[in-house]
């Protein structure tokens, strides 16, 4: 029981610390799409650790089985949205920010 | 037959989500499966036969481990380069090559690119996904890293 509670809070340390770095990430970035990268995917492996640590605290029942359903669905739903919005910016002509170097295309 | 087996897992879906037994539930499940089975039973099996599905989800279940790794380790680099009073990032715009005939693996490579943190689907179209990459050596990852190949592989020879 001990054990798995300390793996339960390990799960759930690492998940919230993805979060935090993503939203320090979406402060800091430089432009929109780079802001777009923390914002949208960060977050979904720190969810996904977050939901797989109360899955653990949960072990074998109908909740894991729902929590499951919820990491799965945030893994199909989070790319399809950041992709719908990096594609209205890039539609409606939102320059990228580049370095010195300039990026390649 | 693809009504069948749709309205079969939409009930199965009921019960896991439900969890109740009495017949209240158990019947208005059977109701509500059946008619989103009607609505829906020509999206949810696909134009695929049944057979080349079920060997394209076996090979999509081996991927799947691979796929998490990747998010994993290039998270931990997103992470990494959020952090560094620096910021190393070196923003880039790339075209790929689209080699793909099903719309399945097109989707299946796009979500994956915008999964792996670092570089997001922009665009995808018959000729080409353009992608955006916060550094050089994400966009690198998605040329070199064995993503494309992968996918390839899972849609193997059959054209639907």
């Amino acid at each position: 029981m001990e054990i798995r509670e300390i793996i339960v809070g390990a799960f759930l340390g690492v998940g919230c610390f993805f979060v935090v770095v993503a939203s320090i990430g979406v402060v800091r970035f430089p432009d929109f799409y780079t802001r777009l990268h923390p914002a949208g995917k960060s977050d979904t492996l720190g969810q996904a650790l977050i939901l797989s640590g109360l899955m653990i605290h949960e072990g074998v029942s109908v909740v894991s089985l729902k929590l499951f359903m919820i990491i799965v669905l945030i893994f199909i739903v989070n790319p399809a949205a950041s992709h719908s919005i990096a594609k209205a910016a890039y539609l409606a002509g939102v320059e990228p920010w580049k370095d010195k170097e300039g990026g390649r295309s | 037959m693809s009504f069948l087996l749709t309205a079969l897992i939409m009930f199965l879906f009921w019960i896991a989500l439900s969890w109740q037994f009495e017949p209240l539930y158990l019947i208005s499940g059977v109701a509500s499966s059946l008619l989103v089975a009607y609505l829906s039973h020509d999206l949810f099996i696909g134009q695929a036969d049944v057979r080349t599905g079920v060997i394209r989800l076996f090979r999509f279940f081996a991927y799947v481990p691979w796929l998490m790794w990747q998010i994993v380790l290039s998270n931990i680099d997103v992470a990494r380069r959020t952090l560094h009073p620096g910021m190393p990032i070196s923003p880039t715009i790339i075209r790929i090559k689209n080699i793909y005939r099903t719309e399945m693996a097109m989707v299946l490579l796009a979500n994956s690119i915008t999964l792996t943190p670092g570089t997001i689907t922009i665009e995808v179209n018959k000729h080409e996904f353009i992608i955006h990459a916060v550094t050089r050596e994400a966009a690198e990852g998605v040329l070199m890293g064995g993503m494309i190949e992968r996918v390839k592989r899972i849609e193997g020879g059959d054209d639907v």
